[in-house]
């Protein structure tokens, strides 16, 4: 390199190459946590335009990047430091990679020579983190680094989308370089784009064509696909009545008369029947999880198969498959829907709809007890689906999925595959930073709040008007349901009452008998907050509160035990739901 | 049923490991590996062999194929392939007779004799399993003080339409 070329090129240090390129891929907030081995990276951030949000947590940070993108549909990014700050992000990884967020998420590591040593803070990230990212890298050398942060967005957003993290060591961030944003990204070793095959559509344009009972089965990879306007044509076109997973939720108007709702172990009863008695079952997005096709043998017995799907590995995994079709959903639809020809399968929808009355959602409450149905049913109605809503993990995430009307992708954020507890208020208020003109309101339990509300102050802080709504059953109430129904009614462990514990579980006959007081933690991270006991107040409160634009936090005491249902009994063919 | 799958890799750190974990991660036993260069310097094949019937294998051989650092994957077990396997065997011979009966059996199968001691032979045999197999049982009797085995290595034909891996 001549003297005079080396004069012309900026020097940047390692961490100010990260804060840049970060920057540069159109990151706009970053969550971070700092110590030791990231001091460099924030003291570049401390000039960035960059919105810093520090989470309380590390899990925090990943659910907040996660939310933010899940809302958003850009990458979210995270920063942390090396050895407990990256261990802290494993499950938010984990959360992320089942459910195919794009994550960029950047950990400190020990400096290069210290690698190996037990040195302090030193924990094996790459190794740690491998079976939880899409792809993880170890930076060697500051030259790396732009191309490692270029690469890391574009393996995050592209096919089907997921975490990636970049391990850098300190001393490379205090290292400098000359090196450049590359100017494009090409890794011959992955293709995220596969060509559509046209005779694998023509088939199943063919098969659609012919179907007497044809049913669209949509994931939430249409929603990362942006296929669902190329969707909502094949189905109207075709009169396909269509069904979603829990991940699909939104991605078709569940006010469309072609909808069945959510399919699945506590999905609408419709729904499952449909799968039982399609004889063209169209996935598009999904992948055939257990929680969808109970007893998989059973599943769809009397259809043939179409499977849309970007991964490979996930087509065929565990069903039969008739029509299998590698790429991208949006592109497949598009490539469909000139084949398929008009139809109305008027028999069809007309059995299905008289399903739909025969089985609608309902519950029954004694008089003066809240329903946490009920209390869904109200904020669906104020929302009238234009909130995102967030949930966490239990029995209040079923309810959600069921009783919120989805009319919009990206309007309902919810850990599927891992079911991470602690995951709804965190991604509420990453999603709420995403969208700040947008409702945000958190469903959550009173067990999973627990797992990360030292959240709220961010909410707080950032002035973030998300709605928190703690359902207080005053049990793990999901895993209780399991109890209930399979282990004769023993509640081991998931008593959150000081009452009625086992004996095991006691300590001594306390008081107060709940603990903690939400409406007191609340008060001291300085968020309003409102506890409803009585049915007729929950309509009021709500309302007032939903219209302020502050954080609130709102506990809702409400019927202690009451079961989600439909259900299809772990293991059982969906054919075995119980109703109710 | 045994299955024999190649994998090109990116010659990068950590390769084998993310390999191996995923492979195993998911259950999947690994009855060999090998890991070597190719003529690409920047290019690492490995062959595996695993055990399990074809839905497994097609699930591992998708798996790998999906890490970003893995250009090609191929289940070469129904495809017209060669694959060897080398092993070093360290035999005890406790006489004369005994010897001149090793190295007979050395010739019949085309081992080489890759090291000779006072009370040992060391014979070395690069041959397909099925060989190596017939070999290992002929030597059942002998007393065998030491064995290696490379796991087996293989390439698939190019002749017959399909890209080797
Ligand atoms: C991190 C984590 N730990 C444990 C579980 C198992 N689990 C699933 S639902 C549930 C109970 C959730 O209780 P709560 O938050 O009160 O919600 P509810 O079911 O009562 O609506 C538990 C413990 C989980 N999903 N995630």
């Amino acid at each position: 390199m001549s003297d005079k070329k080396e004069n012309d090129q900026i020097e940047r240090t390692g961490a100010q190459c990260v804060v840049e390129e970060l920057e540069r891929n159109g990151c706009d907030v970053i969550f971070g946590y700092p110590g030791g081995a990231v001091l460099d990276i924030f003291d570049s951030i401390y000039s960035s335009p960059m919105h810093l949000v520090l989470p309380r947590h590390e899990q925090g940070a990943v659910h907040m990047a996660d939310g933010y993108a899940r809302a958003t549909g850009r990458p979210g990014v995270c920063l942390v430091t090396s050895g407990p700050g990256a261990t802290n992000t494993i499950t938010g990884l984990a959360t992320a990679y089942i459910d195919g967020t794009p994550m960029v998420c950047i950990t400190g590591q020990v400096p290069l020579p210290a690698i190996g040593n037990d040195a302090f803070q030193e924990a094996d990230t790459i190794g740690i983190s491998r079976p939880c990212t899409k792809h993880n890298r170890l930076i060697r050398s500051v030259d790396e680094i732009p191309e490692a942060i270029a690469e890391a967005f574009y393996i995050a957003s592209t096919g089907k989308p997921g975490p990636v993290l970049i391990d850098i060591p300190k001393d490379v961030q205090k290292q400098f370089t000359t090196m450049q944003t590359p100017e494009k990204v090409q890794i011959r070793s992955y293709t995220p784009h596969f060509e559509i095959n046209n005779k694998e559509v023509a088939a199943l344009a063919k098969a659609i064509n012919k179907a007497k009972r044809p049913l669209l089965y949509v994931g939430g990879g249409a929603i990362t696909a942006k296929a669902c306007k190329a969707l909502s044509e094949l189905a109207h076109k075709a009169q396909i009545p269509v069904t979603t997973t829990l991940m699909g939720l939104g991605a078709f108007p569940e006010t469309d008369p072609l909808s069945l709702n959510m399919l699945g172990m506590h999905g609408h009863a419709t729904a499952n029947i449909a799968v039982s008695y399609c004889d063209l079952l169209i996935s598009v997005g999904a992948r055939f999880s257990d929680r969808v096709t109970g007893k998989a043998s059973e599943f769809a017995q009397k259809a043939q198969i179409a499977h849309i799907d970007i991964d490979p590995s996930s087509i065929g995994k565990s069903v039969r498959v008739d029509y299998p079709i590698l790429g991208d959903a949006r592109e497949a639809l598009e490539h469909l829907l000139p084949l398929v020809s008009e139809n109305k399968h008027e028999k069809w929808l007309e059995q299905l709809s008289e399903l739909k009355a025969k089985y609608p959602l309902k519950y029954t409450v004694a008089d003066g007890d809240i329903a946490t149905q009920y209390v869904l049913e109200e904020v669906d109605r104020i929302c009238q689906g234009n909130a995102i809503v967030v949930t966490d993990v239990g029995q209040h995430q079923m309810w959600a999925a069921q009783y919120i009307t989805l009319k919009e992708p990206r309007t309902f954020i919810t850990s599927g595959g891992l079911g991470t507890m602690g995951f709804g208020l965190p991604a509420a208020i990453g999603a709420q930073l995403g969208q700040p003109d947008r409702l945000v309101v958190a469903i959550c339990g009173d067990g999973g709040i627990q797992m990360n509300a030292q959240e709220l102050v961010v909410a707080v802080e950032h002035k973030l008007p998300v709605k928190t709504i703690i359902l207080n059953n005053t049990y793990l109430g999901m895993v209780r349901q399991w109890q209930e129904m399979f282990y004769e009614r023993r509640y081991s462990g998931v008593v959150l009452s000081q009452a009625d514990r086992p004996k095991n579980e006691r300590i001594e006959e306390s008081k107060p008998v709940f603990l903690p007081d939400f409406v007191k933690l609340a008060d001291a991270h300085g968020m309003n907050a409102i506890r409803i006991t009585k049915p007729e107040d929950v309509r009021p409160t709500l309302e007032r509160v939903f219209a302020d634009r502050k954080p609130w936090l709102i506990e809702v005491m409400v019927e202690t035990e009451t079961n989600v249902f439909p259900m299809v009994p772990p293991g059982m063919s969906v054919a075995e739901m119980i109703i109710d | 049923m045994q299955h024999i799958i190649t994998a090109l890799v990116e010659n990068k750190p950590g390769m084998l490991a993310r390999i191996v974990g995923l492979v195993s991660g998911r259950g999947y036993n690994i009855e060999t590996l090998n890991v070597g260069p190719t003529q690409d310097p920047t290019l690492s094949k490995m062959t595996l062999v695993v055990p399990g019937d074809a839905h497994v294998l097609r699930q591992v051989t998708l798996q790998v194929s999906k890490l970003v650092d893995v250009l090609r994957v191929t289940d070469v077990t129904g495809k017209r392939h060669i694959d060897r396997e080398l092993i070093l065997v360290e035999i005890a011979t406790e006489s004369v007779a005994q010897r001149t009966e090793i190295l007979d059996l050395a010739t019949l199968f085309d081992a080489e004799i890759a090291g000779v001691s006072q009370c040992s032979i060391t014979l070395q045999l690069a041959a397909d399993s099925n060989v190596i197999s017939d070999f290992m049982l002929l030597l059942k009797p002998y007393h065998i003080l030491d064995l290696s085995r490379s796991g087996r290595i293989a390439v698939a034909h190019t002749n017959n339409g399909d890209s080797p891996a």
